[in-house]
């Protein structure tokens, strides 16, 4: 990828932002021209996510595509290349920025269903998305935090219009805690630049200063939660079920399958690049509260009834392996913890597809209302098995690689974390399999005698999301060879 | 010309002109009401000839350009006071095109209310020009008493008289603290002078430490009243309240701008010598005030007194930047209050659209008007939003540039406690917005209504300028970068 690739990275969060701008020129009324504009924009932003990622050489530079645009510079506070738009991806960023290209489609496609305010609804939708992408490919920390503000505003409105179950109060929850949380951020890249006393926002010239260590140990920990509340860190993720139960569907896809990811990439681009000392020596704490988060997580998971709870527990459990692969600060535990925020990001968003797609007709949650679904919704039940096998890491699917990285970085860094961790895996094979059971299997209820399999929408989303599991659990190679070397070329104080 | 010291006075009357512009368009007005029969004049011709008077007026600030000169020792005019006249200008001019309906419907004596708003403008732009203490306090009283007979002409609204009494009531204390303050400051620097001032202290204070002190504390009070700042709030929700519309939208605009242009030339000048009397002072009234204001907004009702709590808060964080006062966070600030002036006015005139159609202000009013009017809604989330410091909006930006421009002077946990309030913040506007958005119009009524076209014109010009600011504020951080440098020079 050269500097000829930088329309790219400007198109993913354009087409979004733009789509969200032409959405409100449109008459409400009119739905199928609602529908046509949304395809082509998410179908636009999936070819390039994908193309950004196909792209990327891992033989070549760390960050790639880059290009700057001068937004501000010696004004007042600001000196030279003060504030910029500047593009560029590193491995990780790009198989970001494909996920959530292959998020946002299937997304898309089963929001079309929606009758009330459909209009209203993609335009927060896409603002949402312009934020994550902004986020993934901004080099500039000014406007890497903008997008980032940016992806978490519309959140308020998409659940509190638009949810379910208690929606005003997952809504204000969520948004409460999320902002507590950018106070952190913003004390923290203030304190960055005031530190740095460079004038610029420049994310790679700041990662060339070296910050005095006790500045590092201190700011270190505010960024690692204020972007941490994001991943779920434990104990600030009860925001998290209490969110994604309330959501509506692609919210709950984009906002498990993405959004997370963000504050994990917050604490790997604000955190560990930018202050390697005091992230060197935090990782044990984080991979505490990680393997806590994950155990803690599986536990709660197993005493959930409601499917979207067990799912947003499972989902802080999974979030726990990413803090435990960053703490072993080893790059194959590194690799494991990226390639988990990619595998998790696709099979959650695919565990909320099929729960909405379900949940839309029997207007029920509970596990134990359900039993031998197979044989009223067989197409339902297949890919929510795949899923399910992702998630509890069977091998074949993306679920296994990224746990067996995590794993293996975990034992050599402390044997107990990785035995915890395997532990883990155990409980969450037992709360999945102990679902299928009661949910697909055994003897049908006849009340729901009225529900039909998933729309063909969901079907086709279904298996975008699926293909991606079955592919990067087949041949993870695109994605470990890019992260990896992402890591060991690049992030100081990570060691093989 | 001389004066009796021997000094050089230069009178040059054009460098008075948008001043002295305003001021007879104002007169102007008061003849066109009183004859209005007889002339045989429109509805239209008391606002047409204000918004005459304010392009003139805003020509010869054009024409007046970035030279630097005084007039007579009395009034400085450089980039600074052009900043703050384009300023003063544009936010009446708004404010008249926005609100004639509004006026028209709700105000008593509306030939007087055009003219006193005409003649506080001319204050507020004294007050950032004037460069001798009595300059200066003259034309703190020209802006206040303009303000507090406006206050008092709602129309049929028993809170409006109300809210006017409290406002004079306090306003003379708070003025005569100012005036005694000054008498002390006058005592000990021997001059009125702001550049005698600040040679005087900058060369000692031995032994009148204890008249500075107080002279100091005495005017931190007065201007602390004008601008609203914890513990001298306690008239703002009221006047607020009930001052009609336009008049409050112009008490959280240019009064609040005029006193700031105010503090930021007497506290980067003449007092700066003394900032080790002064500094903690301005501090702790900065954390009281961004306190005290977001967690009260949390229990308002009414959209005006919600709005009066937020403004309040709004002014911790511009005390902020007196605190760790440089060049840097001075053309921070004047970037910051460019933006909220835009962000308000955009808030006020859409609440203001809302009242003239349907009467009512309290928050729960707002009922799902995304239904009813979504452009409306639109204006009012987007200003709302801004407030709170979202981004793509005028306040994300500004006010990322102001905390970041405190940090590098150091004062890493004032900024800590601004952003808890910042947030504490998003909480009340949300309940505004959660009205709007998630719920159902009152009764099912979801017929849409529409804005007059003056209504449009006003809101539009605004949204555009709130999102201007957020998207490229480059032109404004330049012209507040360009407007700050004589005052550090």
């Amino acid at each position: 990828m050269t500097e000829s690739d930088a329309p790219a990275l400007l198109a993913v969060f354009l087409i979004p932002l733009g789509t969200a701008l032409l959405l409100m020129l449109i008459p409400s009324k009119e739905r199928s021209l609602i529908i046509a504009l949304t395809g082509v924009s998410s179908f636009a932003m999936f070819v390039i996510s994908v193309v950004v990622f196909v792209q990327y050489d891992f033989h070549g530079e760390q960050f790639q595509g880059v290009r700057a645009w001068t937004y501000m510079e010696n004004i007042g506070i600001l000196g030279e290349k003060g504030i910029q738009l500047k593009v560029g991806v590193d491995g990780i960023a790009a198989a970001m920025v494909l996920l959530t290209g292959i998020v946002i489609m299937p997304g898309t496609w089963v929001s079309w269903k929606i009758q009330d305010r459909l209009k209203d609804f993609f335009i927060l939708l896409f603002v949402l998305t312009a934020g994550v992408f902004g986020t993934f490919v901004m080099l500039d920390l000014f406007v890497w935090f903008l997008f980032y503000e940016l992806a978490l505003l519309p959140m308020y409105l998409l659940i509190g219009v638009w949810g379910s179950t208690r929606k005003e109060y997952g809504a204000m929850k969520l948004m409460i805690m999320l902002l507590a949380g950018s106070i952190l951020i913003f004390t923290g890249i203030f304190a960055i630049y005031a530190e740095a006393g460079l004038g610029t926002f420049d994310m790679p010239t700041l990662y060339g200063v070296d910050f005095d260590s006790g500045f590092q140990k201190t700011y270190f920990p505010m960024i690692a939660v204020g972007c941490g509340i994001l991943a779920a860190l434990f104990p600030f993720h009860s925001w998290s079920p209490d969110g994604h139960a309330a959501a509506p569907t692609a919210v709950s896809m984009l906002h498990a399958g993405v959004l997370m990811k963000l504050g994990a990439f917050g604490v790997i681009r604000l955190g560990f690049q930018m202050m390697p000392e005091g992230g060197a020596f935090w990782a044990p704490a984080l991979m505490t509260l990680g393997i806590t988060a994950a155990l803690y997580g599986a536990v709660s998971a197993l005493r959930q009834t409601d499917l979207k709870l067990m799912t947003g527990f499972s989902s802080i459990s999974h979030m726990g392996y990413v803090m435990v692969g960053l703490g072993t600060m080893n790059v194959i535990g590194w690799t494991g913890a990226v390639l988990q925020m990619f595998a998790h990001g696709i099979m959650t968003a695919l565990f909320f597809l099929l729960i909405g797609g379900m949940y839309d007709q029997a207007h029920n949650r509970d596990i134990p209302n359900f039993s031998g679904m197979a044989r009223q919704m067989p197409v339902w039940t297949v890919f929510f098995v795949i899923a399910g096998l992702a998630s509890l890491g069977l091998p074949g699917m993306s679920g296994f690689v990224a746990e067996v990285h995590i794993f293996i970085g975990a034992f050599r860094a402390y044997p107990i974390v990785g035995g915890l961790a395997v532990l883990t895996a155990g409980i969450t094979a037992t709360y999945l399999l102990r679902m299928f059971s009661q949910a697909f299997f055994g003897e049908f209820n006849p009340r729901w005698n009225h529900l039909r399999d998933i729309t063909m929408a969901e079907r086709a989303g279904a298996a975008v999301l699926a293909v991606t599991i079955l592919f990067m659990g087949l041949w993870p190679s695109p994605w470990v060879n890019r992260i990896s070397t992402t890591i060991a070329e690049t992030i100081p104080g990570v060691t093989l | 010309m001389t004066d009796l010291l021997g000094n050089e006075l230069n009178f040059q009357y054009e460098l008075l002109g948008p001043e002295i512009a305003l001021a007879i368009t104002g007169m102007l007005v008061m003849f066109a009401d009183a004859f209005r029969r007889e002339l045989k004049l429109g509805r239209s011709a008391l606002p047409g000839i204000s918004v005459l008077g304010l392009v003139v007026a805003l020509a010869a600030t054009l024409y007046v350009g970035d030279q630097t000169a005084d007039f007579a020792r009395l009034v400085q005019i450089d980039n600074f006071t052009t900043f703050f006249r384009v300023l003063f200008i544009g936010v009446t001019l708004v404010l008249i095109i926005g609100s004639h309906e509004y006026i028209e419907r709700h105000v008593s004596h509306i030939g007087e209310f055009y003219a006193l708003l005409l003649f506080s403008t001319v204050g507020a732009m004294f007050m950032a020009s004037a460069r001798d203490l009595l300059t200066a306090y003259l034309a703190i009283e020209v802006l206040s008493f303009s303000l507090y007979v406006a206050v008092s002409l709602g129309k049929n609204d028993p809170r409006s008289g109300e809210a006017a009494l409290k406002y004079v009531l306090l306003g003379g204390v708070a003025s005569a603290m100012l005036l005694y303050g000054l008498s002390m400051l006058y005592g000990v620097a021997g001059s009125t002078q702001y550049s005698e001032i600040a040679a005087s202290l900058a060369a000692g204070t031995d032994g009148f430490e204890l008249p500075l002190l107080l002279g100091l504390a005495l005017i931190i009070a007065g201007v602390g009243f004008k601008a609203s700042a914890v513990p001298f709030h306690m008239w703002t929700p009221d006047a607020y309240e009930g001052a009609p519309m336009p008049i409050t939208a112009y008490l959280s605009a240019t009064s609040k701008a005029a006193t700031f242009a105010l503090i930021l030339r007497w506290f980067s000048g003449p007092l700066l010598p003394a900032i080790d009397d002064w500094q903690w002072m301005i501090a702790g009234i900065a954390v009281a005030t961004m306190v005290v204001g977001n967690l009260v907004a949390l229990q308002q009702r009414n959209i005006k007194r919600l709005l009066a709590y937020s403004s309040i808060g709004q002014v911790g964080f511009m005390l902020m930047a007196i605190t760790a006062i440089s060049d840097e966070t001075g053309s921070a600030l004047l970037l910051h209050l460019i933006g909220y002036l835009l962000t308000n006015l955009a808030v006020f005139m859409a609440i203001i659209a809302f009242y003239n159609q349907t009467g009512k202000e309290q928050i729960v009013d707002f009922r799902g008007l995304a239904q009813t009017n979504p452009y409306l809604a639109l204006v009012i989330t987007s200003g709302l939003f801004s407030l709170a410091g979202m981004p793509l909006l005028a306040g994300f930006l500004t006010k990322f540039i102001l905390f970041q421009a405190v940090v590098s002077e150091g004062y890493t946990w004032l900024v800590l406690i601004a952003l808890v309030a910042s947030t504490i913040s998003l909480y009340y506007y949300l309940q505004v917005i959660k009205q709007m958005y998630l719920y159902q119009p009152e009764g099912g009524e979801t017929e849409r209504w529409r804005l007059t076209p003056t209504g449009y014109l006003a809101t539009g010009a605004l949204l555009v300028g709130v999102v201007w600011v957020g998207v490229y504020a480059t032109p404004f951080y330049a012209a507040a970068d360009r407007a700050i440098a004589p005052l550090f020079s």
